[in-house]
C-alpha cells in the first residue's frame, strides 16, 4: 500500500475546497452549465440519465480497507447502497445528489480517496496490473512508477485542458493484465542489459470509435527520463492533436495521421530539450516513493498446509479455487480473484454490505489490501494458502464466491441504456442472460478462458472490440442491434476482434453466443486451445457460417 | 473586461490593434501576430510598448529574436477548454527564457488560475468581474504542487525532501 502523507493530504483536501466552492456557484447560478461542466467532469461528475454519476479513482487498483469501508459509506449514505467497479479501476456511484456531492468527497478524502481527472479532458486515473507486487516474476512493482506518474499528472498546469481523455496503463509482468496496447500511452517495465530500470512506450492505443492497438515509440526509455518522455509526448499531443473534430481528438488519431515515424521524431525533438530538466527523476525521489508502499510482514509458511489438502476434498471449493486463486511470489500466499459476476447480476455491482464485509476479509486474511481488476473483479492480493478454505466459505455467505474467474460468465459490460445517456443499447440485460445461459459450471468449465464484452454504445466502455467475444449495441431504425465480433484480446497479444457478420436483435444475441461457443467445442483442436486460438487458427469463416447458416 | 496584474485589477495601459487599424502616434499598443511580423521593425521603432496578441496554433517560436524587445505577449484561450496556450507560456517562461508581462486572454475564468499562474501568467483579462475580484483568493488556493514548472514553486517531492533533510539535522 502506499501511504499518503500530510502534503498529499493537504493537495487532496484543498481540492475538496475549490469543487464545494464550484458547486455553490453552480447552484446559486453563478456559473452556467456549460462553465460548470468541464469543472464538474474534472472531479468525476457526470449528468447521466437519472441522475449525477460520480466516478472516484482507485489509482493502479490498490485500495486500503478503510478506503473500501469509505466506499461502502458513500454508497449508504448518498446513493443507493451500492457502486460499480470499471473497467478502468474506477467505481462509479449512479445516483448522487449534486449538493452533496463535496460531502461524499470530502468523506473519501478523509481515507486519501479522491475523484481527480476521472473524467475530463486530461490525464486519468493511471490504472495497473492488479496482481503489482505480488505476481510472480515481476521485473518489480509498477505501482511504484504509476504513483511517481499520478504525482506528476495531478492537477498538472499544462495538462488539464487536452484535446481529449488521455489514459496511461503500465504492466511489469509478461503476461499483461493492464491491457497496456489499448492505452493512450502503454508502458511496459523493463531492464535493460546493465540491469537499469526502464520502460518500453507504446502510444496511441485505444477503443471507441475508431479502434487502434498502441505503437511501440521507444524501446527503451529509463526510469530517470519516464517523466519527461511522457511530458514530450503530451506537449506535442496538446499542440498538435485535433481539436476540430471531437472524434478525432484522441492521440491515436494524431499517431495514425502523422505515422509514428513522424509522431517519434516529434516527441524525440522536444524530449532533448527537456530531458535534462528539473523533470528528471532522480534515485532519492523514487526511493522516497518506493519506501512510502508498505508491504506486508509474511510469514514463513507451507506451500500445501493441511488445511488446503482437506479442502481439496470438497468439489466445491476445488471448483473455486481452480479459477480464483493464483500463484503469489511468495510460497504459502496467493491472489485470490472475487468475482463481482454472480450469475444474473449485473457485472462489477458491489452493494455497500459487500464492500464492508470484503474490508473485514482483507482485514482477516489480506493484510488489509484490496485490489481493482479492469475485468470488474476484485482481489485479496495477500492470502496465506491455510486461509483459503475459511476464505471461500466467508465469500461464499457474502454472494462472492461465484466460481467464474476468466470463465464465459465473468463478463465485462458497461452500463449501457440502464444508466448512460449516450448509449444505443442495453449491456446489463444482455450480460445478466448471457450468464444465465451458460450457469452450468461442467459446461463453462469445459468451454474455459473466454471473455465476452459488452458496450452499449461505440464508445466501448465494455471493451468490446478486445474481448474474445465483443458484443456492440447500435441503434437500426430505432431498434436495438448488436453487432458481434470473435478474436479480440486485450493482453501482451492484443488484437481487435472481427465482425461475424450483421448485427442480431436483442433476443438473439444469447443464441448467436451459444452458436459461436458450440462451434468452437466442435473445432478446437485439443481442448486446451482456448477459444481465441481457435478463432486465430481458423479465422471467422466457421463460425459466422454456423451462426448464420440458419438465420 | 477587467485587467489583474500582480493580483490586483489594474488599468489597461495597452491599446489593441486590429490588422488594418492606423497605427496611432504614441501609447502602448498590442498588435495581432501577423502583423505584428510583418511590421516588426517600425512598430518596435516608435515610442511607446509594443506587445503582441499570439494565436495558440502558431509556433511560439516563430517569436523569439523579438522576445527581448517586447513589453508583453499575449496568448489565447478561445474556449476554456483548448489548453494550447498552457504549453506556449510554458515554452516562452522555461525554454526560451522570456521575462516580460504574460497575459492570458479569452475564456479566463477562475477556475483556471491556478493553472495559468503555474504556466507563467502574470496578467490576465479576467472575462468576469466578480472573477477579477476574486483573484487574490482562488490563486492561493493550492499550496501544494506535484509537478516542477517554470513559476519556480517547489514541489511536493522536494518538499518532501527538504522535510526529510531538516528532521536528519540535529536530532
Ligand atoms: C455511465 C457513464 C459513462 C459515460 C458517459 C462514458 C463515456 C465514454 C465516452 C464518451 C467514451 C469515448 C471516448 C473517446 O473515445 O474519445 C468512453 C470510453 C471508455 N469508457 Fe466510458 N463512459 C461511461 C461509463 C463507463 C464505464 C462504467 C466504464 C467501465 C465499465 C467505462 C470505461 C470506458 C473505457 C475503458 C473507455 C475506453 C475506450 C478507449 O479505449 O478509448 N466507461 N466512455
Ligand atoms: S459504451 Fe456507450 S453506453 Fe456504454 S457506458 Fe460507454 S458511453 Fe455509455
Amino acid at each position: 500500500m502506499y501511504a499518503y502523507d500530510e502534503i498529499d493530504r493537504t493537495l487532496v483536501n484543498e481540492r475538496v475546497l475549490e469543487f464545494r466552492d464550484q458547486v455553490k456557484r453552480r447552484l446559486s447560478g453563478e456559473l452556467t452549465e456549460d462553465e460548470f461542466k468541464m469543472l464538474r467532469l474534472q472531479n468525476g461528475v457526470y449528468l447521466q440519465l437519472h441522475a449525477y454519476m460520480f466516478r472516484v479513482a482507485i489509482p493502479y487498483g490498490t485500495l486500503a480497507s478503510n478506503q473500501l469501508r469509505a466506499l461502502a459509506h458513500v454508497a449508504r449514505k448518498y446513493d443507493r447502497g451500492y457502486g460499480h467497479f470499471t473497467t478502468r479501476q474506477n467505481i462509479q456511484f449512479n445516483w448522487i445528489k449534486l449538493a452533496e456531492l463535496p460531502d461524499a468527497l470530502a468523506d473519501l478524502a478523509e481515507v486519501g480517496i479522491h475523484a481527480m481527472q476521472t473524467s475530463g479532458n486530461n490525464m486519468r486515473n493511471v490504472t495497473s496490473d492488479q496482481w503489482a507486487g505480488v505476481a510472480p516474476g515481476e521485473i518489480e512493482d509498477p505501482r511504484i512508477w504509476s504513483e511517481l506518474i499520478r504525482q506528476h499528472t495531478t492537477l498538472h498546469p499544462e495538462f488539464s485542458f487536452l484535446p481529449r481523455k488521455f489514459k496511461i496503463a503500465i504492466t511489469a509482468s509478461d503476461h499483461d493484465r493492464a491491457a497496456i496496447k489499448v492505452h493512450d500511452i502503454g508502458l511496459r517495465l523493463i531492464k535493460n542489459e546493465k540491469g537499469e530500470t526502464g520502460f518500453e512506450v507504446l502510444v496511441g492505443g485505444g477503443l471507441g470509435r475508431t479502434p487502434f492497438i498502441g505503437k511501440t515509440i521507444k524501446h527503451f526509455v529509463h526510469g530517470r527520463d519516464l517523466l519527461s518522455y511522457i511530458e514530450a509526448i503530451l506537449r506535442v499531443y496538446n499542440q498538435y492533436g485535433r481539436r476540430d473534430n471531437i472524434y478525432k481528438a484522441r492521440i491515436k488519431i494524431l499517431v495514425h495521421e502523422l505515422g509514428i515515424e513522424k509522431f517519434s521524431r516529434e516527441v524525440e525533438e522536444e524530449w532533448q530539450q527537456i530531458r535534462n530538466s528539473s523533470l528528471q527523476i532522480d534515485d532519492e525521489v523514487i526511493e522516497d516513493i518506493r519506501s512510502r508502499f508498505i508491504y506486508p510482514a509474511y510469514e514463513k509458511l507451507p506451500h500445501m498446509p493441511d488445511e488446503l489438502r482437506q479442502a481439496a476434498a470438497d468439489p466445491d471449493f476445488e471448483a473455486w479455487r481452480k479459477n480464483s486463486v493464483a500463484p503469489h511470489k511468495i510460497p504459502g500466499y496467493s491472489i485470490v480473484t472475487i468475482s463481482l459476476k454472480p450469475i444474473g447480476a449485473p457485472p462489477g455491482d458491489a452493494t455497500a454490505e459487500q464492500m464492508d464485509a470484503l474490508a473485514d476479509l482483507a482485514d482477516k486474511y489480506s493484510f488489509g489490501e484490496i485490489r481493482v481488476g479492469h475485468e470488474q473483479n476484485l482481489a485479496l492480493p495477500h492470502v496465506a494458502k491455510r486461509d483459503l478454505p475459511a476464505l471461500w466459505k466467508a465469500l461464499d455467505r457474502l454472494g462472492l464466491a461465484t466460481p467464474n474467474v476468466n470463465l464465459i460468465t465473468d463478463i465485462i459490460a458497461c452500463p449501457g441504456l440502464d444508466y448512460c445517456s449516450l448509449a444505443n443499447a442495453r449491456s446489463i440485460p444482455i450480460a445478466q442472460e448471457l450468464t444465465r445461459r451458460f450457469a452450468n459450471h461442467e459446461l463453462a468449465n469445459l468451454i474455459g478462458r473466454l471473455h465476452i464484452n459488452i458496450s452499449g454504445c461505440i464508445n466501448a466502455c465494455g471493451h468490446h472490440h478486445v474481448g474474445h467475444i465483443g458484443i456492440l449495441g447500435v441503434e437500426k431504425n430505432g431498434e436495438e442491434v448488436y453487432q458481434i465480433t470473435i478474436g479480440g484480446r486485450a493482453d501482451e497479444g492484443a488484437a481487435l476482434g472481427n465482425l461475424i457478420g450483421p448485427g442480431v436483435k436483442f433476443d438473439e444475441v444469447a443464441d448467436v453466443v451459444e452458436d459461436i461457443v458450440e462451434a468452437y467445442l466442435a473445432l478446437r483442436e485439443r481442448p486446451e486451445e482456448l477459444f481465441v486460438d481457435t478463432v486465430k487458427r481458423l479465422g471467422v469463416e466457421p463460425f459466422k457460417e454456423r451462426v448464420y447458416a440458419t438465420r | 473586461m477587467p485587467l489583474v496584474n500582480g493580483g490586483k485589477i489594474v488599468n489597461d495601459g495597452f491599446v489593441k490593434l486590429a490588422v488594418d487599424t492606423p497605427l496611432p502616434e504614441g501609447g502602448d499598443i498590442l498588435v495581432p501576430a501577423e502583423r505584428f511580423l510583418s511590421e516588426a521593425d517600425a512598430l518596435l521603432e516608435r515610442s511607446g510598448k509594443v506587445g503582441v496578441i499570439w494565436p495558440n496554433n502558431r509556433d511560439i517560436a516563430e517569436l523569439v529574436p523579438y522576445l527581448g524587445k517586447l513589453a508583453s505577449v499575449a496568448l489565447v484561450f478561445p474556449s476554456f477548454r483548448d489548453g494550447r496556450a498552457y504549453s506556449q507560456a510554458r515554452l516562452l517562461r522555461e525554454r526560451y527564457g522570456y521575462r516580460g508581462d504574460l497575459r492570458a486572454t479569452g475564456q479566463v475564468l477562475r477556475d483556471q488560475f491556478v493553472f495559468m499562474l503555474r504556466a507563467g501568467f502574470d496578467s490576465f483579462e479576467v472575462k468576469k468581474p466578480a472573477d477579477a475580484e476574486a483573484f487574490m483568493q482562488t490563486a492561493k488556493r493550492y499550496s501544494v504542487f506535484y509537478q516542477p514548472t517554470g513559476d519556480g514553486r517547489i514541489t511536493a517531492l522536494h518538499r518532501r525532501m527538504q522535510l526529510r533533510h531538516s528532521e536528519g539535522v540535529g536530532t
